[in-house]
């Protein structure tokens, strides 16, 4: 079945990518932004959904749901605010999980 | 190590030995597992790096003509101009096996056949900042979407490593030599009971000797 790109966040950093076609849902505050993620990820019609770094950083509960299924892959972009490395922090997460100490991104 | 609560017989030993060796070949198999999930995660990890590094200097240099259209643009026309999309995209979710891991394949197709045809706008009324924006999200799009492929592989890998790590270890170091202790008290059982039960039988003939010839050996 052929899924969405949801893209979260304030609408001044996310306005752009509604003219390449994804789907853009606007809202500034984590309670909000929690709410919305529950109802996308639930609906099952988006593949995709980006988020700002800023709302990433307070929707943790709503994202734990979903982190062992395939879809939705919720994945941080920087915003108009600028980049506060929640990425790489994820990432560097990622291969502490895996190998047990940071041997990526330490140097 | 403390042993397990059996009885000390030659089923329950057999059985257990059985075991062990079921439990051996597991340890080496989820082993290899490990090793090469970890293997294929590093060169995917170092990869998604790269990969997000480069997008998120593309999405920053987007932004900056989105703030540069948004100077010579009033916000009306701006948020007009991108109020009805022309393209969209969907995703076709794929998924692919690596070492029992499901890890997701996104094949995006896209609404308008034509590579350019995005503009949802008319090119009259708005400025070139605005079209160099979207031109750059586009370019930037295809990176993107990969990125998010490659994340959520690290992630479910990530979680899969964590989870063979532990029964690896558990194998290794708990039921492995949990086994190996109850079989050698098992068999250390069964010998002296198989020695005391020798004895009690010279005992015994000593004894029909000496109360038939009066013979003491």
């Amino acid at each position: 079945m052929a899924k969405g790109i949801a893209v979260i966040g304030d609408s001044e950093s996310i306005k752009g990518f509604s003219a390449v076609g994804l789907d853009i849902f606007p809202c500034d505050d984590s309670e909000g932004a929690g709410q919305l993620i529950r109802r996308l990820a639930d609906s099952d019609s988006y593949a995709i959904i980006y988020l700002t770094e800023e709302l990433y950083n307070c929707s943790q509960k709503e994202r734990g749901r979903y982190e062992e299924k395939l879809t939705p892959a919720i994945i941080p972009i920087p915003g108009v605010k600028g980049n506060s490395q929640t990425g790489r922090r994820r990432l560097s997460g990622f291969v502490e999980k895996a190998v047990g100490s940071d041997i990526i991104f330490n140097n | 190590m403390a042993i397990m609560n059996v009885n000390p017989t030659r089923m329950q030993l057999s059985k257990l030995k059985k075991q062990l060796i079921t439990a051996v070949r597991g340890h080496k198999m989820l082993k290899d597992k490990r090793d090469e999930l970890m293997r294929q995660f590093l060169d995917l990890v170092r990869e998604t790096k790269d990969l997000r590094e480069k997008v998120e200097t593309e999405l920053e240099n987007c932004n900056a003509h989105f703030v540069n259209a948004s100077a010579v643009m009033s916000k009306e026309s701006l948020d007009c101009s991108l109020l009805s999309p022309k393209q969209r995209l969907s995703v076709e979710v794929g998924a692919k096996n690596v070492m029992s891991v499901e890890i997701p394949q996104f094949e995006t197709s896209a609404r308008t056949s034509g590579e350019g045809d995005i503009f949802p706008y008319g090119f009259a009324f708005t400025s070139f900042e605005l079209d160099d924006a979207v031109q750059s999200l586009d370019t930037v799009l295809p990176d993107l979407i990969k990125l998010a492929q490659y994340e959520k592989s690290c992630e479910l890998m990530s979680a899969e490593i964590e989870k063979t790590r532990r029964r690896v270890n558990s194998l290794e170091h708990v039921m492995i030599p949990r086994y190996q202790e109850t079989i050698k008290y098992i068999s250390m059982k069964l010998e002296e009971n198989d020695r005391s039960s020798r004895t009690r039988l010279m005992k015994v003939k000593d004894m029909l000797l000496d109360k038939a010839h009066h013979y003491s050996a």
